[in-house]
């Protein structure tokens, strides 16, 4: 329909048409790893195919949800935690957009931790990045969900008690269809594997491993990462739950201890996202509903003729 | 009161089956003319507990629950059993009987299944009948009903009794258990209805019934519905495909009759993890292009304070349904109360702008379901629609050409892709989404997949093209202009006065009261007036903007004014007085917080003692008179 023209639109996309023109400038700070999902984003999107007005970003709070004032697609920069909701429904209402949600690990798996499991387990058609910098950046720099046991913060001054979150097994437990992680340090590597995100039907969640120079200084996530599935060292077959869940769980652990794996670590095919499961069985329109309000020749059902008998 | 009305209160136990039962005879006596109005009150269990259903009819047009009633169906609590080990869930045997009596009116009928329920266990029993001239009949439905092989159907019995006692024909009872009931259960369902008559006919002499139903006539169709029914349509027509929501009583039931329907209408209903995702859904699914609601109850209203933020600062217009029951924390989950009030006006952080409207009846809860969605999307605004557990609840009927309206699906200022083509953009190619200068304050938007619209919605403040903003000038240029809105729709409210006026317009009292009291309060008006005592009454129905100069034209009318709500803080009081500025001497409370809403007869006490008497003792009710506090 003419009315939503730039969805599905063919055409070489330059990667500049993503960046917003003169203002804003990032105001991240130096070194942060936030810009290499920024810059990994603007490379995915135009091999996908996909251009800034067919793409919905919604964001969370943090520096990491600033993400979108510096990638100029149609955006939402929600509220703290709050971004998959909003982006499931804007997925289910026109499934023919591009969706992606992203923020940060306190906003994704703290605050939207309820969100996060239940929009994996639904397997929405969407992608879910979370910057992973072990911290709370844009608060100054206190102990989030994915800090290490004993990080110590000014909230946790005697070093925090609690085990991180383990967010590659929690999505996969919860019923993501594909999961992946990637790191700020492998440009390459991340780019392909958004592609993949974005190219995948269902809920892809890729936890991007992202640096906070200013607040997290311990983190060990310069170190030299490893792609699981290129080295030999690391035979799993990734759609397979059970071997992509003991494969999780070693790079879960080992994180902490300095050795960064990477790579998709699940991929099912096979599933269908909750959309196609949804017209499946009758609960969504197989035309995206957002399309019907412009629709001239619709004929809106009124209650008076549809509902009202069984009330006589 | 008039004598010319059957008020049926059919009681027993949560899961006897009382709401159908009583739903059935409700829709048996609407279809043979009459007005009918329900009146629900059950406890927060699932099975089990003391549960009835008053059903008043009248040939005259009704829109309260009376004062009393005249005729109890009292079946036993048989669910509270379980039938494998005999057991009682409670000591209710007797409940049904003799929770009831105190409002059994003169003169009036029981009928109670003397299979379950002994009247000699209540004390005073025989006594009490005799002082109060009523007419006893005990029945063993639950034997009759055995008899036939289903003792379940022990309701349908009462009412077969309850057509003998009150002279009324079964056919329209019979018409509708062909309507509603599967085959299987059809047939000895009709059977028992037919033996209970037959039975009580031959056994008693009730040619000349001691409360018979009415007769009356209607002009045209007309439908039997629920607040809760009425605002669902009202949101369908409207456009509204999609809602997101998570159960809470009792906007639950708003919740199940969308969810059950939409998808009849290619629409899409979500069932989510919590009421933030539930409100954030509706949010979504609006910014992409789609009519949507969500709703809950105070509770959970109270996590959605959130996102109704994020709707008022990007601007999405989304409708929010809000059932209030007694409160606070969980409250009395099956109550009526109207005390989210002020929790529904002021929840969310800054200087908030939304819509509030407070429909007072089955008919405002349809035009004003319609009205909260077109102001949302005309004006890109949240809108709320706040109600009670009663009126969410009780039935009533209203015509059917009531409904007979024209679609409206439209989504309010939203631009084509031609017309974005137009509009002002910034030099990168970003559409100004949030223009400051625009008439009514309402910036066209654009819908994402839309070529030439791309725009960013924050929650932060952010300039003409969505980016965040903090610079004073554009600050100021954004809240005025998100600010006019408010005043807009003042205006286009005033168009047209929503709010329900009663009683002579020259009275010399005056009575105001929102929301489901409007019907009540109105009866009371009228044996007010009745009673030679001049007294009028204003239902307000929107909260926010208010009416102030609707309201203050009114108060400045009469001498004194009786501000009536079911709150214990006097809420709505509180909000006139905020309004208005000042008439605080003028205006004095009623209030009931008991967990039941107000009969007439407690309005017209309270007013009496209250204004006329000018001592303020309303008691003897469960009710509190708040006097005037000047200003
Ligand atoms: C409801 C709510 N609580 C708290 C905050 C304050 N807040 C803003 S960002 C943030 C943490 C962000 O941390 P993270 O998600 O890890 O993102 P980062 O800044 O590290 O990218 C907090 C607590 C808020 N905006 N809203
Ligand atoms: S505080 Fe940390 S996460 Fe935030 S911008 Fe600076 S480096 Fe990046």
């Amino acid at each position: 329909m003419s009315t939503f023209s730039a969805i599905g639109e063919e055409r070489e996309i330059d990667r500049d048409e993503y960046t917003p023109g003169v203002e804003p400038q990032p105001t991240w700070c130096p070194g942060c790893g936030d810009f290499s999902v920024l810059k990994a984003l603007k490379q995915a999107l135009p091999e996908v195919g996909r251009t800034p007005e067919e793409t919905l970003l919604c964001t969370g709070i943090g520096c990491s949800g600033k993400l979108n004032s510096y990638l100029d697609t149609y955006g939402f920069h929600t509220i703290h935690g709050r971004s998959l909701p909003v982006a499931r429904a804007a997925k289910l209402a026109n499934p023919d957009l591009e969706v992606i949600a992203a923020g940060g690990d306190g906003d994704g798996y703290g605050i939207g931790g309820n969100h996060f499991i239940h929009t994996a387990r639904e397997n929405h058609d969407m992608t879910y990045i979370v910057f992973n910098n072990e911290i709370f950046g844009l608060t100054k720099g206190q102990t989030s969900p994915t800090s290490p046991k004993g990080h110590k913060s000014k909230t946790q001054p005697h070093g925090s008690a609690k085990e991180p979150i383990k967010p590659l097994s929690m999505s996969l437990n919860a019923g993501a269809s594909y999961v992946a992680r990637t790191a700020a340090v492998n440009p390459n590597q991340a780019k392909e594997i958004l592609i993949e995100a974005i190219e995948h039907d269902g809920f892809a969640h890729v936890d991007f491993l992202t640096q906070c120079p200013t607040w997290n200084k311990d983190a060990r996530q310069y170190v030299p990462y490893i792609d699981v599935n290129e080295s030999d060292d690391y035979e799993f077959d990734k759609t397979d739950r059970v071997e992509a869940a003991e494969m999780m769980r070693e790079t879960e652990e080992s994180l902490y201890e300095g050795e960064v794996l990477t790579g998709r670590f699940y991929v099912d095919e096979e599933r269908p996202s909750y959309g196609a499961e949804k017209q499946e069985i009758g609960e969504m329109p197989e035309e995206p509903l957002a399309e019907r309000y412009w629709d001239d020749d619709y004929e809106w059902e009124r209650s008076h003729d549809m509902f009202l008998d069984k009330h006589a | 009161m008039t004598d010319d009305e059957l008020i049926w209160r059919i009681s027993g136990g949560s899961g006897d089956g009382i709401a159908s039962t009583s739903q059935n005879f409700a829709k048996a006596l609407m279809r043979s003319g009459l007005n009918v109005f329900t009146h629900r009150h059950y406890p927060s269990r699932i099975r089990g507990g003391h549960t009835y259903t008053e059903v008043r009819a009248s040939a005259d047009p009704v829109e309260s629950r009376g004062d009393g009633y005249n005729f109890l169906l009292a079946l036993g609590d048989s669910f509270a059993r379980n039938p494998q080990e005999e057991a009682v869930y409670g000591n209710e045997e007797i409940k049904p009987l003799s929770e009831n009596l105190d409002e059994l009116r003169e003169g009036g009928v029981i009928v109670y299944d003397e299979g379950l329920l002994d009247a000699s266990e209540i004390p005073n029993f025989d006594e009490r009948v005799e002082e109060n001239n009523w007419h006893v009949y005990p029945l063993d439905l639950r034997g009759l009903a055995r008899d036939q092989g289903r003792e379940v159907m022990r309701n349908t019995a009462g009412v077969g009794a309850t057509c003998a006692l009150t002279g009324m024909a079964l056919d329209h009872v019979q018409d509708l258990m062909r309507d509603a009931m599967p085959e299987k259960i059809l047939e000895p369902n009709l059977e028992i209805l037919q033996i209970a008559y037959d039975q009580v006919k031959e056994e008693y002499d009730v040619d000349a019934p001691d409360v018979s139903v009415p007769t009356g006539e209607h002009d045209e169709e007309q439908l039997l519905m629920s607040g809760s029914d009425a605002i669902s349509y009202g949101a369908i027509d409207e456009g509204c495909r999609f809602i997101a929501g998570y159960p809470m009583t009792p906007w639950t039931e708003v919740f199940t009759i969308m969810t059950q329907n939409l998808p009849k209408l290619g629409g899409i209903s979500e069932q989510v993890e919590d009421e933030i995702a539930a409100a954030a859904l509706a949010v979504g699914a609006s910014h992409a292009g789609v009519k949507a609601m969500s709703g809950s109850s105070g509770g959970g209203f109270a996590l959605m304070s959130e996102p109704l933020g994020l709707a008022e600062m990007t601007e999405t217009p989304v409708v929010l349904v809000e059932a209030m029951r007694a409160g606070p924390s969980t409250g009395m989950p099956t109550k009526p109360e109207q005390s989210d009030l002020e929790h529904v006006l002021y929840t969310s952080q800054g200087d908030s702008q939304r819509v509030v409207l407070a429909p007072g009846t089955v008919e405002e809860a349809y035009e004003q379901s319609r009205l909260a969605f077109r102001l949302a999307y005309e004006y890109q605004i949240p809108s709320i629609l706040l109600y009670d557990q009663k009126l969410g609840g009780e039935l009533k009927n209203v015509p059917k050409s009531h409904f007979d309206r024209e679609p409206n699906p439209t989504l309010g200022k939203t631009l084509s892709e031609d017309a974005l083509a137009d509009e002002p953009h910034s030099p990168d190619g970003k559409f100004h989404r949030f223009q400051h200068d625009v008439e009514d304050g309402v910036s066209p938007r654009s819908i994402p997949g839309q070529k030439g619209g791309r725009f960013l919605a924050t929650g932060n403040e952010h300039d003409p093209t969505g980016h965040i903003a903090e610079s004073p000038d554009n600050r100021v240029a954004q809240i005025d202009r998100r600010t006019q809105k408010l005043e807009a729709i003042r205006d286009d409210l005033n168009q047209e006065d929503t709010g329900s006026y009663a009683g002579p317009e020259d009275a010399e009292y005056g009575i105001l009261t929102f929301g489901s009291q409007q019907g009540t309060v109105e009866e009371a008006v009228g044996r007010l007036n009745d009673a030679g005592i001049s007294v009028k009454s204003y239902g307000v129905s929107d909260m926010l903007p208010f009416p102030t100069e609707q309201v203050r034209e009114f108060v400045e009318s009469v001498d004194e004014v009786l501000v009536v709500e079911m709150t214990a803080s006097g809420q709505f009081r509180g909000l006139v007085q905020k309004n208005l500025g000042q008439y605080g001497e003028k205006l004095s409370s009623l209030l009931k917080y008991n967990g039941n809403p107000f009969e007439p007869a407690e309005v017209v006490d309270g007013f009496e003692a209250a204004i006329v008497e000018g001592d303020g003792d309303a008691s003897g009710h469960q009710t509190t008179f708040v006097p005037a506090a000047g200003d």
